[in-house]
C-alpha cells in the first residue's frame, strides 16, 4: 500500500507522523510545495503574526525536516502537485514527473485571498509564509505607517502585534466590527473598542478604493474618501482553499474538498482532506463545515491517520481557535452564531473575562480572554451539551 | 509512559488539561501545565499522547 500526502504543513506532516505512530507500515510520500522553504516544508505559522513578527531575531523552524522523515520512513518530495487522475491513480508534479498512490490524503491547506483590483505593488504583503512574515518584519522599520487591511482575527492581531511594536497601524474593515464572524457583533464590538483604545486607528463599514504609489506603496483610498498614509499595506482579507490542482479531477469541490465525517471525500475512493482544505460534515452540527484553525489540522490529520491505519474515526471534535492580542489569549470554543445572546459569566469585557453564547436554550459557544482557568467549567458543559441555564447556574 | 512540560516553553494554552484532565492540571497562579500522573497509567495514555500533539507550543513530551 503506498499513501501520498500532499501538502506539507501542519496537517500533512502530523499525518505522515500518526501514521507511523499507529504502526501502519505503508508506503508513506510527502510531497512538499512550501514557497520559499527547504525542501517544501513549512514552518508552524501562528507565530508568524505574534512572536515572529515582533521580535527581529526571532527564527522559525520548520514542522519536519528530512532527517526525521527519513526516521520515519517517510519519502520527501520536495515540488507542487499540478493535478490528480483519479483513474490512473496518480499525482502530477511540476516539472512533469508523477507519483503514484493507492491512497491520497489532500493536506494543500489555505492561501490568502487578494483584493481584487490592487495591483500588487512593492510594500503590499500578504501573510502566510515564514517568508511573508520576514518580508513585512524587514519592511516595518521603525517609523513605517502600516494598514492593515481586513479585520478578522488574523489582521487584527497584526495589527495588535505591530502596535505594539509601537507603529502607527490603521485597519481598514468593511463590516462595523472587528472578528464578526469569530466573536459575533456584541463581543466584536468590545474588542473593536479595545483596539480604538489601544491606538489603531480604525476605519470600519469602508474597503479599500486604491491604492497610491507606482514604485512601491504610498497610500491607500478607501471607499469613503479617506486617503490613509502607507509604507506597508498587508492584507488580510481571508483565505480559499487550495483545490485549484485538483480541478477536472471529479472530486467534488466546493469551498474545499467535501468529505463526510470520516474525511473521505465523496464520491471518490481511497482519497482523504485533512486541515484547512478539508469541507466535512461535522456530526455535532449536522451541516457541512470548513475550518481554518490550527488545531482542527492536527485532529483532521489524527481522523485520517488512523482512518488509514485501519481504525474507523470521526471528526467531531469541539471547533477552537486562539489568538493573541488584547493584551491577552482570547480563546474561542464551538460556535459564535449572529444572532445569538451573549452573557459575561466571569470577569467584564474591559479586562480578562469569559461569555458564553447560544440561542433556543442551547449553549453553543464560549469565548474567554485571558481567563483560562475560569473557561474550563464552561468548556466542559459545552462538550457535554449542556443547556443555556445549566451553563447560566454554573456562573 | 511517560509525560513532562518544559515549562520554558509551556505557554499556558491550557489546551492539554482540556484534552486530559487526569494528567495534566494547570497552575493556578500563571497557568502553566502541571502533570498530574506520571507514569502515565495505560488507561489515561490516549488521552496523554492526544493532549501532547494538541499542545500548540510542542511542550509535552511522552515517552
Ligand atoms: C499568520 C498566521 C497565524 C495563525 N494563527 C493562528 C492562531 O493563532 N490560532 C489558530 O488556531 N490558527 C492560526 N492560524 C491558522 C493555522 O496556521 C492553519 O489552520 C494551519 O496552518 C492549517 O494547516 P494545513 O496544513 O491544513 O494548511 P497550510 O498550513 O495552508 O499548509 C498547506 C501546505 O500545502 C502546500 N501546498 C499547497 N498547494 C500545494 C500543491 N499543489 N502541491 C504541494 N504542496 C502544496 C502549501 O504550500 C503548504 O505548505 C494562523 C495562520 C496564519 C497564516
Ligand atoms: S497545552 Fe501546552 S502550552 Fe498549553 S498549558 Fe498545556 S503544556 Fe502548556
Amino acid at each position: 500500500m503506498r499513501i501520498v500526502v500532499v501538502g506539507a504543513s501542519l496537517a500533512g506532516v502530523r499525518t505522515v507522523e500518526g501514521l507511523r505512530r499507529r504502526g501502519s507500515d505503508a508506503d508513506v510520500v510527502l510531497v512538499a510545495g512550501e514557497p520559499g522553504a527547504a525542501d517544501g516544508v513549512a514552518v508552524d505559522r501562528p507565530p508568524l503574526s505574534k512572536a515572529f513578527l515582533a521580535s527581529p531575531d526571532a527564527e522559525a523552524a520548520p514542522l519536519t525536516t528530512r532527517e526525521k522523515l527519513g526516521a520515519l520512513g517517510v519519502e520527501l518530495v520536495p515540488g507542487r502537485a499540478v493535478d490528480l487522475d483519479l483513474g490512473a491513480r496518480r499525482v502530477g508534479l511540476h516539472g512533469g514527473e508523477s507519483v503514484a498512490f493507492d491512497r491520497l490524503v489532500v493536506a494543500t491547506g489555505s492561501s490568502p485571498r487578494t483584493v481584487p483590483g490592487l495591483e500588487p505593488v512593492p510594500g503590499v504583503f500578504t501573510l502566510r509564509t515564514a517568508a511573508d512574515a520576514a518580508a513585512i518584519r524587514a519592511a516595518c522599520t521603525e517609523d513605517a505607517r502600516v494598514v492593515v487591511v481586513g479585520g478578522g482575527f488574523i489582521g487584527a492581531e497584526v495589527a495588535w502585534t505591530l502596535r505594539q511594536l509601537g507603529r502607527p497601524v490603521a485597519l481598514v474593515e468593511p463590516l462595523p466590527t472587528l472578528m464578526v464572524r469569530g466573536l459575533g457583533p456584541e463581543l466584536g464590538a468590545a474588542m473593536t473598542r479595545r483596539h480604538a483604545a489601544a491606538g489603531v486607528d480604525l476605519h470600519l463599514g469602508t474597503s479599500v478604493a486604491g491604492l497610491e504609489g507606482r514604485d512601491r506603496v504610498e497610500g491607500v483610498r478607501l471607499t469613503d474618501g479617506t486617503r490613509l498614509p502607507a509604507d506597508v499595506v498587508v492584507l488580510g482579507v481571508g483565505t480559499v482553499p487550495e483545490t485549484g490542482w485538483l480541478a477536472g479531477s471529479g472530486l467534488d469541490l466546493r469551498d474545499g474538498v467535501v468529505c463526510d465525517e470520516h474525511l473521505a471525500a465523496v464520491g471518490a475512493e481511497g482519497v482523504h482532506a485533512v486541515g484547512d482544505v478539508a469541507r466535512w460534515h461535522h456530526p455535532r452540527y449536522g451541516v457541512d463545515v470548513r475550518v481554518e484553525h490550527w488545531t482542527n489540522a492536527v485532529e483532521t490529520a489524527g481522523v485520517v491517520a488512523a482512518d488509514l491505519a485501519g481504525e474507523r474515526a470521526v471528526h467531531d471534535a469541539l471547533p477552537y481557535v486562539w489568538t493573541d492580542q488584547l493584551g491577552g489569549r482570547l480563546q474561542v470554543f464551538g460556535q459564535v452564531r449572529p444572532g445569538d445572546e451573549v452573557r459575561v459569566v466571569s470577569g467584564d469585557l474591559d479586562g480578562s473575562f469569559v461569555a458564553i453564547t447560544g440561542g433556543e436554550g442551547q449553549l453553543r459557544g464560549l469565548v474567554g480572554l485571558g481567563a483560562v482557568k475560569q473557561l474550563m467549567p464552561f468548556r466542559r458543559l459545552l462538550l457535554a451539551g449542556a443547556g443555556w441555564d445549566e451553563a447560566l447556574a454554573a456562573a | 509512559m511517560h509525560v513532562s512540560v518544559d515549562l520554558n516553553v509551556c505557554q499556558g494554552h491550557g489546551v492539554c488539561h482540556m484534552t486530559a484532565p487526569d494528567v495534566f492540571e494547570l497552575d493556578e497562579e500563571d497557568g502553566h501545565a502541571i502533570v498530574m500522573v506520571d507514569p502515565v497509567p495505560a488507561e489515561l495514555e490516549a488521552d496523554a499522547q492526544l493532549a501532547a500533539d494538541s499542545c500548540p507550543e510542542r511542550a509535552i513530551t511522552v515517552s
